[in-house]
């Protein structure tokens, strides 16, 4: 089973729209949506949720004013500032560490573990799982999140005999996005040419040889700016990454989104959709050789 | 008066607002400072090209064995909640990326055999920017999984005289959080897309609980989309600004040109920007703060 995640550094590049136009044309596929903090397939794939699975992680401090004696000693062993001058816990700045549970003099401090949030099970009317995320507002563990919808996307993908998992990543390369591409068989890198397009995509591709994952490149939106293209076609020569193909510009892209469809259903025969197909052909290869 | 630019889905044009009303804002005599918070993947500086005169690494503190001190008893690696610590016969291990931190290991530890050492993880770097604009932004390494310790240094490089534009990360998980934690305004840039709605929505969630007062630029309009303009209506959210879609700002964007500059026609829409912002900074002013 190839595990093949999409990821830009960037956000905005068409991660998503891509991922969906993807999950069309796998037909044996389970998708999993790792932007746990914004988690936006599911507007596209329309599954109906199977399960739902409550994420409790990490612990949350909270001073009982019953027994607290106001010595201190827990202001002064935070170091989120979360706990204000008369004793009260500000939840989202408490990074759940302990300090002031375990060192509090008279046991005043609770430690409770909390819900982060939820995640999901589903399948579309043509029966394709998908597994996705929400977080909390605010919450933290995020990575662990992530963690746990791969985790659900490879039972899925073990239990219907799928050969791959295609993961929508979140942006950026910090916690999340390790989590995403961690163990991971393949990347997607959804670019665009501009000026922080390219500069993001270095970072990605860094993160990558980092964890030494194998990936190629697509390039969305390639005709904005035809001298960021050339430069990502020879960074993609020179990091060793492929390059999958490259979408035109296309407004019918954010209609098909606003009306939450793919723009292979929607515009099926757009300079667009035509590109996306042959992107999957090469993909096909390039993972069958990898 | 600090005001963070942020919204949940990538890409929908956060630092296009943010670069343009600072740089707006500096045209009308302003002292304004343009704080890059999206310190995994900066971009900023390809706006206002600052001249950069101080780099300063950015580190966290993390944990120290002696090994010779150490009795291997397991004390720091039960307290510890991030699983930062690990115990083996005559050696204890320290994984200083999941590390956050918070000294409970040192404090906890009866042979005092732990000690903390600097780590760095990225750093930061001060300027003067494009037009007059200060400028700060800080760079996470590649492979580092936590920005939050970065964002704080970040901000504490704001400048008290200042109106302080905040370009804070995708995402509404805990970097946001931490972004727009002292922020007086958070401007939320949403485009008229089921995606940017579904983030806009737990963006504004976030923002709310944390008390903040939220204002929104619809970007990339193209016609009406009925499900956003309800949204704001019904919660009474403040639009400043509607930007429409169209290719010429994509290609401005794509070189890093200002689009006040390159496109003097969208001058008008920071210029509504820029009056509501200093119509809440003078009734900021006028307001006894507790």
């Amino acid at each position: 089973m190839k595990e093949v995640v999409i990821i830009s550094g960037k956000g905005g590049t068409g991660k998503t729209s891509f991922t969906a136009a993807m999950s069309e044309l796998f037909s044996d596929r389970v998708m999993a949506d790792c932007d746990v903090d914004a988690a936006n397939l599911n507007l596209v794939l329309n599954a109906e949720i199977t399960e739902t699975f409550e994420f409790v992680s990490g612990h949350r401090a909270a001073v009982d004013p019953a027994k607290c004696v106001a010595c201190g000693r827990c202001r002064d062993v935070c170091r989120y500032d979360a706990i204000s001058p008369d004793y009260v816990v500000d939840g989202f700045a408490c990074e759940g560490c302990g300090a002031c549970y375990f060192l509090c003099p008279v046991g005043a401090v609770t430690f409770e573990e909390t819900l982060c949030g939820h995640y999901f099970t589903g399948r579309n009317a043509k029966g394709q799982g998908s597994t996705f995320a929400e977080l909390l507002p605010g919450a933290e563990n995020s990575g662990k999140l992530v963690m746990a919808v791969r985790t659900k996307a490879k039972e899925m993908a073990e239990g219907s005999g799928s050969n791959i998992i295609l993961t929508d990543g979140p942006p950026g390369i910090g916690c999340t996005v390790i989590a995403s591409l961690t163990g991971a068989s393949f990347i997607v890198f959804v670019t665009e040419p501009t000026v922080s397009g390219v500069h993001d995509l270095k970072r990605v591709m860094d993160l990558a040889n980092f964890f030494k994952l194998p990936g190629a490149v697509v390039i969305n939106k390639a005709d904005l700016n035809s001298a960021f293209c050339d430069e990502i076609q020879q960074l993609c020569e020179e990091r060793g990454f492929g390059l999958l193909g490259l979408i035109p510009y296309e407004p019918l892209i954010s209609q098909a989104q606003r009306q939450a469809r793919t723009i292979l259903s929607h515009a099926p025969d757009c300079p667009a959709s035509m590109a996306i197909r042959e992107i999957h052909q090469k993909l096909i290869k390039r993972l069958e050789t990898d | 008066m600090k005001i963070a630019i942020a919204s949940g889905k990538g890409g929908t044009g956060k630092t296009t607002v943010a670069v343009n009303l600072a740089w707006y804002l500096a045209d009308r005599s302003r002292k304004v400072q343009y704080i890059d918070c999206d310190v995994e993947e900066p971009n900023g500086h390809f706006f206002l090209s600052p001249y950069l005169n101080e780099k300063a690494d950015a580190c966290v503190m993390v944990p120290v064995v002696d090994q010779q001190k150490c009795s291997s008893c397991g004390e720091c690696v039960k307290k510890c909640q991030f699983n930062a610590i690990a115990r083996l016969p005559g050696n204890t291990l320290i994984f200083p990326e999941l590390c956050h931190g918070c000294g409970l290991c040192v404090l906890v530890c009866p042979n005092k055999a732990l000690s903390e050492g600097e780590r760095t993880i990225g750093y930061v770097e001060t300027g003067m920017g494009w037009g007059g604009v200060q400028f700060a932004h800080g760079v996470l390494n590649v492979g580092e999984p936590m920005p939050n310790p970065l964002i704080r240094q970040v901000k504490h490089r704001g400048l008290e005289d200042h109106v302080c534009i905040i370009d804070a990360p995708p995402g509404t998980s805990c970097p946001f959080v931490e972004t727009i934690s002292d922020a007086d305004l958070v401007i939320l840039v949403t485009e008229p897309t089921p995606f940017g709605l579904h983030d806009l929505k737990i963006s504004v969630d976030v923002a709310l609980a944390r008390g903040k007062q939220i204002c929104v630029v619809v970007n990339r309009e193209n016609g009406p989309f009925t499900p956003l303009n309800e949204y704001l209506a019904v919660n009474k959210l403040k639009v400043l600004a509607r930007l429409p879609e169209d290719r010429r700002v994509a290609e401005a964007y794509s070189t890093g040109e200002i689009l006040v500059q390159a496109m003097p026609e969208y001058a008008v829409h920071f210029e509504a920007i820029a009056d509501a912002v200093i119509g809440m900074m003078n009734n900021c002013s006028r307001e006894v703060r507790p």
